[in-house]
């Protein structure tokens, strides 16, 4: 198993004919993702290269060829309705890479879809990858703009709130022959829908994954909350990165939740937090799978 | 994007935020204007303030040797000498750094006697995502340290975004800081101002400290948002053009400025080592490997996913025209975009803009192996890199040396 998706599943794209979704709808299928359907208003009936039909709503989508998951790239001003337009159409999973949400509109999305079975990951994220089983991984499931072949099917998590240190995680593993079993990119905006913990909860459940590596960044409390989990429930090795330990206080540093503020989200508590929940905490973000691996190799 | 205290309390006041009187000024007349009819209209006293994005404005020094950047005043001219001695002059506080601010506009307001102050802000609370109002009977001073040494002493109602605060919620709050009979009238008004303007202004934050309770020449007591700061969500202001349009850039940073109309996202830090990153989170753990190997970063740069030829070369103007800068570290992970276009992009870059200082080069990812040939035969006298920290070492020592 996985978490979240398997090669198996079904997915829509919302905003397939944007030049962003397109390019990253192509991607996956190239990489063997179950694409079934494009979600463009007023484009409905029209086929997405030749092969992937494109609907109007989502819910026809939905109805028409059974998809659970959609990513979804429409610009800002209508990303909060994209979200609920999929939650509506009862979608498992909706994972939302729009970077550049206004915070009040995720606030209220956030609240409209509280207790609805619907799982959102992001906005502002890289997405989600279950590696495959072919050559540079492929016929995995691609939810996003992550590079597929940089993966490789196996047993370590990784779940972080920024793309590229995930891709540079991911990259460690798979150089040194360790493969995946999930890589979740929870997205670096202050309201998002899924956090490091869900995530870490997931992949303690998960039998596949035998070791998880978590990375954070300044802002927030979200990793101090997974590493207070981790301590009492995780029965798996977790190591882990926080970056920004060298970001001046008050500033935004590119993620719009990538902010100490009020003294709040240093790396210096987040690290603190990690080693006090015996989570290995790589001394750089060269050392991300060493310090994983060495953990595994010991216990 | 921050804002003024005389815009935040412009688009407090217009929601029901009961704000002093006043007028921003840039010469001492005008100043010396708004005094003379304050002073003749019944007001003891006036409060010149300086108006820049930093705290701690009060306590602050002009690199004239003046002190302080707020003034209460007694008189109309005691105002316009004030006024006159601050307008045009650099102000340094705790939080502008040694190179303190220009000030070129002042706010002149009618001030009355203070009798209690207290502290209340709108923000939003990531743990449970959704604003909070945040409250203390501890105003006027500085919010963290209460908030470290005193906890219990803060309050905090959350709001539920599907109704907003309810009057009950700021009733509750009101009581707890001892407002009552007219006073918690009012301030239930003031705190469904806050809020809405918060909500309508796409607001990250709305502070005011002090509210106060001040008393009129009729000894009846009103609460007054003495001072207020706010600063906006970025990514709101497509939606907000009024509000965007208050944007000061004076009290930004020219580079940074610069660098935004490349779409480029360009901290300058004070180190001597630039960083040229895609992503941020790689971006900011390259400062951070620069300086766990010893070294200091000049900047945070992520020039994002796309990274063109065009916001490479501008990036490599931007950092170059750092005088501090002694060494470059370009750190790329190129998952999409092929390495081969980004090192085509690094060396037109460095040639269009002749650069000499040393230059660290560590690209991984798509098509790496072209790319790093490109760069090979490129003829440049560049280090590369294999992994992050070989790189990171690389250009520590390079510039050490």
């Amino acid at each position: 198993m996985s978490i979240l998706v398997t090669p198996h599943t079904k997915v829509l794209v919302q905003g397939i004919t944007g030049s962003f979704g397109a390019r990253h709808a192509q991607l996956s299928l190239e990489y063997g993702t179950q694409i079934v359907a494009g979600v463009t208003p007023g484009k409905g009936g029209q086929l997405f290269e030749n092969r992937v039909p494109i609907f109007d709503t989502v819910a026809e989508a939905v109805k028409q060829t059974g998809a659970t998951a959609s990513a979804i790239f429409v610009p800002p001003p209508f990303a909060a309705d994209a979200i609920l337009e999929g939650v509506d159409a009862g979608l498992e999973l909706v994972v939302c890479i729009t970077e550049g949400i206004p915070v009040i509109d995720m606030i209220k999305v956030k609240r409209a879809m509280a207790g609805l079975k619907t799982r959102l990951i992001g906005p502002n994220c890289p997405g989600l990858v279950t590696p495959g089983t072919g050559k540079d991984s492929h016929g995995g499931c691609r939810i996003g703009i992550a590079p597929g072949y940089i993966h490789k099917k196996g047993n370590i998590g990784v779940v972080s709130r920024s793309g590229t240190l995930t891709y540079e995680a991911v990259w460690q593993l798979t150089s040194r022959g360790v493969g995946q079993s999930t890589c979740v990119g929870i997205g670096g905006d202050p309201v998002n829908g899924t956090s490091h913990l869900d995530v870490i909860k997931m992949f303690n459940d998960d039998p596949e994954t035998e070791g998880i590596i978590m990375i954070g960044e300044i802002g927030g409390s979200a990793e101090e909350e997974a590493a207070a989990w981790i301590k009492q429930y995780c029965k798996k090795p977790v190591a882990g990165f926080i970056a920004g330990s060298t970001a001046p206080p008050g500033r935004r540093m590119g993620h719009a939740g990538a902010i100490v503020s009020g003294g709040k989200g240093t790396a210096e508590a987040k690290i603190a937090a990690f080693k006090e929940a015996g989570i290995g905490v790589a001394a750089t973000p060269s050392e991300m799978a060493d310090t994983l691996l060495a953990m595994m190799k010991r216990g | 994007m921050n804002l003024h205290e005389y815009q935040a309390k412009q688009l407090l006041g217009e929601r029901g935020v009961n704000v002093p009187t006043g007028a921003v000024c840039s010469t001492a007349a005008e100043v010396r204007n708004f005094a003379d009819k304050a002073f003749a209209a019944g007001s003891r006293l006036t409060v010149v303030k300086s108006q820049i994005h930093a705290g701690g404005r009060g306590k602050g020094t002009f690199k004239s040797g003046f002190q302080g950047g707020v003034k209460v005043c007694k008189t109309a001219s005691e105002s316009e000498e004030k006024a006159a001695a601050m307008l045009g002059q650099v102000l340094v506080t705790k939080q502008t750094g040694p190179d303190g601010r220009l000030v070129s506009k002042l706010l002149i307001e009618a001030a009355r006697d203070i009798k209690k102050e207290f502290y209340v802000a709108v923000l939003l609370d990531r743990q449970t995502a959704r604003p909070v109002l945040m409250a203390s009977a501890e105003g006027g001073v500085d919010i963290e340290e209460v908030a470290e040494k005193s906890p219990e002493k803060i309050l905090k109602e959350s709001i539920d975004p599907a109704v907003g605060l309810m009057a009950y919620q700021s009733r509750k709050v009101a009581q707890a800081l001892g407002l009552r009979g007219e006073l918690m009238t009012q301030a239930v008004k003031l705190f469904a101002g806050l809020y809405k303007t918060w909500l309508d202004c796409d607001a990250a934050m709305i502070e005011i400290n002090p509210l106060a309770i001040m008393v009129e020449n009729d000894g009846k007591e009103v609460l007054v948002a003495v001072d207020a700061k706010m600063s906006l969500d970025d990514n709101a202001l497509y939606r907000q053009p009024k509000i965007a349009a208050m944007r000061d850039l004076a009290e930004e940073a020219a580079l940074e400025i610069e660098a935004s109309k490349f779409n480029l996202n360009y901290i300058k830090l004070d180190g001597n080592i630039a960083c040229l990153v895609n992503g941020a989170g790689l971006a900011m753990a390259t400062m951070d490997i620069i300086q766990h190997f010893g070294g200091n970063p000049a900047n945070f740069l992520d020039v994002g996913g796309g990274a063109s030829r065009e916001q490479v070369t501008a990036a490599f103007k931007i950092i170059l025209s750092d005088p501090n800068v002694k060494g470059i570290f370009v750190n790329i992970f190129g998952g999409i975009m092929d390495c081969n276009i980004i090192a085509t992009g690094i060396v037109a870059a460095v040639k269009e803009t002749g650069l000499t200082l040393p230059l660290v080069v560590r690209l991984e990812g798509n098509n790496v192996l072209a790319g790093k040939k490109n760069l090979a035969e490129s003829g440049l006298t560049l280090i590369t890199g294999d992994s992050m920290a070989d790189a990171a070492q690389k250009v520590v020592k390079a510039v050490g040396k």
